[in-house]
């Protein structure tokens, strides 16, 4: 049922219904054997009536059973049913001894005292009995269903009736109800439809009822976090091309240098110049597809068993040529941990990226050191560098998006640990920054153990 | 023309730099609004090549302090952040030009000669007295419509001298417009060259000031 309006609706109709079906059964029922009881009585009453007027002699047998004819029956409504009840009067012998105008031929009951039922000519009959054994005779007064039935019926009719005319105001007071009970969810959807697909402020409802509350909440908090999402993406472009500007400006620079120049001195300068700007250029490129795969990748990393040995080598590889041109030699330490929980490019990107930052940093002729260590919870990789280390302020915003150091060196995009950090934390390890007691920084990958 | 270069990224700031030597300035070159600050007060340049996203603050900060101290450098802003808003922001804050990056060098060089033209006054873009005629933009010199040769800080005096015929330029103000900080100066280095500049315009065009300085021309009344 796709519509709130239609099933609550429903759910009222019939739960409306049902208890006044159940209603009008309980009123039937009860009705019936009230009239049931009060009948019997009536009828015990005038065969013990009949019965004794025979025992006193104030009247002929044969006429008894006419007297039954004047008796008033009172009843639940204004109509005398007194005239309904028949009586016969039979000797033991088994003759009919005499009977009211109403009662038929055929014998009422086959019992010899009490309440029976007898069926005559297919009607049914209800009867009491009494046997008056002084005379010899048994008196039996009865009525028919039909006619008690018609009693109940007359009842149920004046119950039900204006029940019945009730039911259909109940059911547009209902619908009436549920439209003003939805106001508020009407009101929302209404405030959501109209809204321009860039509108990202949180919907404004002061009067929504507490059930509602929980459902704007989470809309509200939807909101913020796309427009959060947005910004961080436009600021991303906006730094982005800004970091991809600069280099192109200094290497346009550098290229009418070149051109313009013709002292041959100045023209090698401004070409190496021009060699090491592409390289950072490529470095920056090459992080920003980095960044935007592992943002792209959100919900499909695959994180397995691999083998870190593999890891360190395809890291160590692409950073050789960059640590060659430098001077700074890459050792490797620590056995080996038989495999490590992550997924495998990615943790390979986090590696290079780690390794590359220690050769940046690294003075000429330096070296620096990758140790493989692990423990029963986890597998480290450490990267550590002679190089100057960050200051605290650094060190706080290391890994935000595009933060470069006060002491900015010009080797960094300001994107490498913020990689890392997203890579980390995307397979389930954490990336930890430390400068060296005795000089020297320390970025340690912490993997969960394979 | 002595001017600052304020750019954080180094490989550009070697280009600014060397660029901007050929282009016949006399540029001093750092890489912090720290530095730049310190700088501008130090020295007097006659422009400002400002970056704006600096590694120890924003350039449109140190733009809007230095002229809250009624320093009326003319500052060309350097920057990558170029939309229309931000260069409102930052012409509003006192820049005198806005530049984008990546921008050509020679439009640079030129809009720098016209920043330090309107400070000084001028609508016309060579300097001149009497027959003797100095172009900024080609770099060239001629008197009496023959060309002279000469060196670039031979040039960069004559500019100097040329920029305010009839006012004295001390001696150290030469100095510092034709050496930046990087480079040493010699102690005879400006007679040396003031000796060059008569001996290839001929005598008469310019004057020492016994103690003071030179300039070109007569005192004026």
């Amino acid at each position: 049922m796709k519509s709130m309006r239609t099933r609550l609706l429903l759910i009222l109709l019939l739960t409306t219904g049902a208890v006044w079906l159940s209603a009008a059964a309980w009123i039937y029922w009860s009705t019936q054997a009230r009239v049931e009881q009060v009948l019997d009585a009536r009828l015990r009453e005038a065969a013990r009536m009949v019965d004794s007027l025979i025992t006193d002699h104030r009247i002929e047998i044969a006429t008894a059973a006419g007297a039954i004819e004047g008796l008033e029956v009172e009843t639940m409504t204004d109509e005398p049913y007194s005239h309904q009840l028949s009586c016969q009067i039979w000797s033991l012998a088994g003759t009919l001894v005499g009977r009211s105008e109403a009662a038929p031929r055929e014998r009422l009951a086959s019992n010899d005292d009490g309440f029976s039922q007898t069926t005559i000519k297919g009607e049914t009959w209800r009867v009491y009995t009494v046997l008056n054994s002084d005379r010899g005779v048994q008196v039996m007064v009865g009525d028919n269903l039909q006619v008690r039935q018609s009693l109940v019926n007359d009842v149920m009719t004046g119950t039900l009736l204006p029940m019945t005319v009730v039911l259909p105001i109940a059911g547009l007071l209902t619908w009436l109800s549920v439209q003003r009970g939805m106001r508020p969810l009407d009101r929302m959807a209404g405030l959501l439809g109209q809204r321009h697909a860039a509108d990202l402020r949180p919907v404004d409802l002061p009067d929504a009822p507490g059930e509602l509350r929980p459902a704007l909440d989470a809309i509200n908090g939807l909101f913020g976090r796309v427009a959060g999402a947005r910004e961080r993406e436009k600021s991303f472009t906006a730094f982005a091309a800004h970091e991809l500007k600069t280099p192109l400006a200094g290497l346009k620079t550098q290229a009418q240098i070149a051109l313009a120049s013709d002292d041959p001195e100045i023209r090698r300068h401004a070409l190496e110049q021009i060699a090491g700007g592409v390289d950072r250029s490529s470095r920056l490129v090459r992080q920003l597809l980095d960044l935007a795969a592992v943002d792209a990748n959100e919900e499909r990393e695959t994180i397995s068993p691999a083998d870190p040995g593999a890891i360190v080598r395809d890291s160590v590889q692409s950073v050789e040529s960059l640590a060659a041109r430098r001077g700074v030699t890459i050792d490797l330490e620590g056995a080996h941990a038989r495999t490590v929980s992550c997924d495998r490019a990615l943790a390979t990107t986090a590696l290079r990226n780690i390794v590359e930052n220690a050769v940046l940093h690294s003075p000429a002729g330096g070296r620096v050191r990758i140790v493989i260590a692990s423990s029963s919870q986890e597998s480290r990789f450490e990267v550590i560098d002679a190089g100057p280390g960050m200051s605290d302020d650094d060190l706080a915003h290391a890994r935000e998006r595009f933060w470069r150091g006060a002491s900015r060196d010009g080797v960094g995009s300001g994107l490498g640990l913020a990689i890392v950090d997203t890579i980390m934390r995307r397979v389930g390890g954490h990336l930890t920054l430390a400068n060296e007691k005795r000089g020297g920084f320390r970025a340690t990958l912490h993997f969960q153990k394979g | 023309m002595r001017i600052l270069i304020v750019e954080d990224d180094p490989i550009l700031l070697d280009g600014l730099t060397v660029g901007l030597k050929l282009a016949g300035f006399s540029p001093d070159a750092v890489s912090t609004c720290a530095d730049a600050d310190a700088a501008l007060r130090a020295s007097d340049y006659e422009a400002v090549v400002l970056d704006i996203m600096l590694p120890d603050g924003s350039g449109i900060d140190l733009l809007a302090q230095r002229r809250r101290e009624r320093d009326t450098t003319p500052i060309l802003l350097l920057t990558a952040r170029d939309r229309v808003g931000e260069r409102i922001a930052g012409l509003d804050a006192g820049a005198d030009d806005y530049l984008g990056k990546p921008f050509d060098l020679d439009e640079l060089a030129a809009r720098l000669r016209a920043i330090q033209r309107r400070s000084s006054g001028r609508a016309c873009a060579t300097l001149s007295w009497q027959d003797v005629v100095l172009d900024p933009a080609m770099l060239s010199v001629t008197r009496d419509d023959k060309p002279v040769s000469l060196t670039r800080r031979e040039f960069t005096i004559l500019r100097l001298l040329l920029e305010r015929p009839g006012a004295v330029i001390a001696r150290t103000t030469l100095e510092e417009t034709i050496y930046g900080w990087q480079e040493g100066v010699e102690s005879n280095a400006v007679e040396v060259h003031i000796h060059n500049l008569r001996a290839k315009l001929g005598a008469g065009v310019i004057q020492t000031v016994r103690g003071i300085g030179y300039r070109v021309g007569a005192e004026q009344p």
